[in-house]
């Protein structure tokens, strides 16, 4: 059995690396180059796998919500990525690399019986992003 | 290739073992516990696998399908008290997790086809929260 949650954050973020030259920047990543920042409203879904107990439920939707408020929104829920969140001083806050941050911060703590198999984030109702565990 | 047919029906609920007391149902659900129950708008997608016949070009007839979902799952279980009126959620709690595996148990008797199969319940209990069933494996 699978359960997706979704969970919302709204962050502000700059996508700029010090890898390229100002022109390659805003040339590479255009509006979102912009030097004051930018924000969104990021939806995010994470999926956990595993076998329903006797509660009926694969997982406590309790202690799923309180894992992924500590985990996840608590760090980037009304933040500036590029500021607030430590992996971001020296990683370009892209969504394709906020998923894998959330990810490894998940898993980093993660203390729930059933597996986390799926991490889904939007940018927008345009953008989504997503990572998925290997089967098996 | 894989056909999905999406179905809705609202009911009401309550997530709580008689064997335990209110404060151990609480923690374990939540508000889902409250003793005189709550509604939801269950959104419900059945999606079979299955190779086009050749002739029809269909996996599985689309107005059998619709009938089968509405005799099985809609018709017992929209605008109804789940714990008292739908068996078996007498006895087992109606999570969302054992509503789903209760549809696939109706619906997969129902789906005689030698080129379908049933793949795949998933079941919305709010925008936010849905489960993936696909059988005992």
């Amino acid at each position: 059995m699978r359960l997706t949650v979704r969970y919302r954050f709204a962050a502000s973020h700059r996508l700029d690396t010090p890898a390229l030259s100002s022109e390659e920047n805003r040339a590479l990543y255009g509006k979102c180059n912009n030097p004051h920042g930018h924000g969104h409203d990021y939806s995010l879904e994470l999926t956990v796998e595993g076998p329903v107990g006797a509660d009926g439920q694969v997982v406590n939707r309790g202690q799923l919500d309180a894992l992924v408020r500590e985990r996840v929104l608590a760090r980037v829920d009304h933040k500036n990525l590029n500021v607030d969140v430590e992996e971001f001083r020296s990683l370009v806050p892209t969504t394709e690399n906020l998923a894998e941050v959330i990810r490894q911060g998940l898993q980093a703590g993660w203390t729930l019986a059933p597996r986390l198999v799926r991490v889904e984030i939007s940018e927008t109702a345009r953008n989504t992003f997503a990572w998925e565990a290997i089967e098996g | 290739m894989l056909l999905t047919r999406k179905a809705e029906f609202s009911a009401s609920h309550v997530c709580a073992n008689p064997a335990w007391d209110d404060a151990r149902n609480r923690a374990v659900y939540g508000a889902n516990a409250n003793p005189n129950g709550h509604g939801h708008n269950y959104v419900l997608e059945v999606t079979l696998e299955g190779d086009p016949d050749p002739v029809t070009g269909m996996v599985f007839d689309l107005r059998e399908l619709k009938e089968i979902l509405n005799r099985e799952v809609v018709d017992p279980m929209d605008h109804r008290f789940l714990n008292r009126e739908v068996p078996p959620f007498e006895r087992v709690v109606p999570t969302t997790e054992n509503i789903a595996i209760e549809i696939w148990r109706r619906l997969a008797t129902q789906i005689r086809s030698p080129r379908a199969r049933l793949a795949n319940v998933r079941l919305y209990e709010t925008n936010d929260l849905y489960v993936d069933y696909g059988g005992e494996r």
